[in-house]
């Protein structure tokens, strides 16, 4: 085991200590993740049409050990979970109407994931299950599993919508990886994500299996007028609407005004 | 240039939005309809959530009716006197129509109720005015005087009790009539987050037997106040009015619906209803295939 190569010279006894105390620090063996995003906090104003993600940082060797050539990374981006009613429409007397539905408690308004390789390649399946790695694997938790094969195409029926809204992505190759040291991915988040507290989670996997990982988390809130806009429509929802009707009315009354002056 | 819609929760394009909000200004004033039929499919065709285009095209309407009232009410357009009738149905039809649109939302058929609803009722409507347009063109083509038609309400009408006057319209029928029909709108305004200018101008015309002058004015009145009193309904339950969305709609339709009363006064009432026809139609069809299609989305969520 190559944990104690010292190259500070006075080591003599240090590295004597080391090999003794190798069984204890096995685990400290394990290279760490030193992980960072872009940013931390992700303001929605009037200009905002998306952002992206910058996710980068440092995979560690324990002391200086040489990188590993089979070293995978794998991040996550994860949107606050809500339960969702999902509701399938079937053709009757000849409309499209909506018949069954099925609810589902936990479902992530948002999951975006990059890897640096295909992540089917990279993780063995029980691996992919347990860490939610791809969103075939995401834990959707349905109400009911009476009848899984029904559960079975309303998830996937979610799980499409979800993806073709831009909300779910994969991307396979979108972690690139320098010196097998340092990675980054760059994630795009829509305009039209749902506001609340986004985790970043990295994945450093050797071998199939999972064995670094770290957790950021990133703020998606409104500021500013969108802010004030959205908070006064629930905390004073009469003056708001009255507000409504008022701008109606005036806009209304100061074109027709206008118009009449304009054409006299 | 694109702008994020604080309530809609997501950006859109100035633009877009201002122009969608002027045609639908320029049906307002031409044809004394809401356009509110046109505008919120448009917007759910955008990517704007249903909820929110629904609530937020009520005071869109508002604003489009009351640069159109002020226009009308300087030529005498506007009978008040029936257009309080209408105001007092639709306050109460807005009311149970808010309780039937909940009712329908939890059992997961209010888009097909809607969907149905727009097919029957612009499809008669549709059928009926265009009939009636082109036969009083054809009339006109052979040299015939042109049939007086439309100036005696409807045999039902005839037969409800308590007679008013109303003068300016001409009419001595029961107020029973149209505060029915400001029922039916408000309902319709609250469930379809349409005005019901649509159904207001041709029953007005066919069953109440309104002068023509005084229909597209007294049917934007009505359509000023439903429309109001829904914003503030829309405002304290759903909570899906988008303010910006709003005044943007806003920009685009009080400067369009004074163009459409300037084209109003300049073309023949013939036309401007076989226009309309047309228009009312088109969208009818467009519901209906939507309804016998195989949807694009089989699959719709709904949060929680």
């Amino acid at each position: 085991m190559a944990s104690g190569r010292d190259i500070h010279g006075p080591g003599a006894v240090k590295k004597s200590i080391l090999l003794l105390l190798a069984p204890l620090l096995l685990s400290a063996e394990r290279p760490r993740l030193v992980p960072d995003v872009s940013q931390r906090k992700i303001d929605i104003i009037y200009s905002f049409t998306g952002a992206e993600l910058l996710l980068f940082g440092a995979i560690l060797y324990p002391g200086g050990r040489a990188p590993s050539d089979d070293a995978q990374i794998a991040v996550v981006v994860k949107g606050p979970s809500q339960p969702v009613l999902i509701r399938e429409k079937r053709k009757v007397a000849g409309m499209w109407v909506n018949a069954h539905s099925s609810s589902f408690r936990s479902v992530p308004s948002f999951y975006a994931l990059a890897s640096s390789k295909p992540i089917g390649t990279i993780v063995d399946p029980r691996t992919a299950v347990i860490y939610e790695l791809g969103i075939d694997n995401l834990q959707l938790s349905p109400a009911s599993s009476d009848y899984p094969e029904e559960e079975r195409r309303f998830e996937e029926g979610l799980v499409d919508l979800k993806t073709r809204g831009g909300y779910y992505s994969e991307t396979a190759h979108g972690v690139e990886i320098s010196e097998g040291v340092l990675y980054r991915a760059r994630i795009a988040v829509p305009a039209r994500v749902p506001v609340g507290r986004y985790t970043a989670e990295t994945f450093l996997i050797e071998k199939g299996r999972v064995i670094a990982a770290a957790t950021r988390d990133i703020d998606i809130d409104k500021s500013g007028v969108e802010a004030f806009v959205t908070k006064a429509s629930i905390d004073h929802s009469f003056l708001y609407g009255l507000t409504a009707v008022a701008l109606s009315l005036l806009l209304g009354a100061a074109a027709s005004t206008a118009f009449r002056r304009f054409r006299d | 240039m694109d702008l994020y819609l604080p309530i809609a929760g997501l950006s859109v394009n100035i633009l877009v939005i201002i122009g969608l909000g002027g045609l639908v200004g320029l049906l307002s004033g031409m044809f004394g309809v809401g356009g509110g039929f046109l505008t919120t499919p448009l917007m759910i065709f955008y990517g704007i959530p249903p909820a929110v285009a629904v609530a937020s095209s009520a005071p869109q309407i508002t604003g489009a009716s009351v640069s159109g009232v002020l226009a009308h009410r300087h030529r005498g357009g506007v009978d008040y006197h029936i257009g309080a009738v209408l105001v007092a149905g639709g306050a109460i039809g807005s009311l149970a129509g808010g309780a039937l649109f909940r009712f329908l939302q939890d059992l997961g058929q209010i888009d097909t109720v809607v969907n149905v609803m727009y097919v029957v009722m612009l499809g008669g409507i549709g059928i009926v005015m265009a009939r009636d347009a082109i036969g009083a063109l054809m009339a006109e083509w052979r040299g015939d005087r042109p049939t007086s038609h439309g100036k005696r309400h409807h045999p039902l009408i005839a037969i409800l009790p308590f007679r008013w006057r109303f003068y300016r319209s001409g009419l001595y029928i029961s107020p029973l009539a149209p505060f029915l029909l400001g029922l039916l709108t408000g309902v319709m305004t609250v469930l379809m987050g349409v005005g019901g200018g649509f159904i207001l101008v041709p029953a007005m015309i066919y069953l109440l037997g309104m002068p023509a002058r005084v229909v597209v004015g007294t049917s934007l009145f009505q359509i000023l106040f439903v429309t109001a009193a829904t914003t503030m309904v829309h405002a304290l339950t759903t909570r899906a009015v988008d303010l910006v969305l709003t005044a943007l709609l806003l920009i685009g339709s009080v400067l369009g619906a004074q163009f459409g009363t300037r084209i109003a006064l300049k073309m023949k009432p013939e036309y401007l209803r076989l226009a309309l026809a047309f228009i009312v139609l088109v969208v009818a069809i467009r519901m209906l295939l939507g309804l016998t299609w195989r949807p694009a989305e089989i699959f719709t969520v709904q949060a929680l």
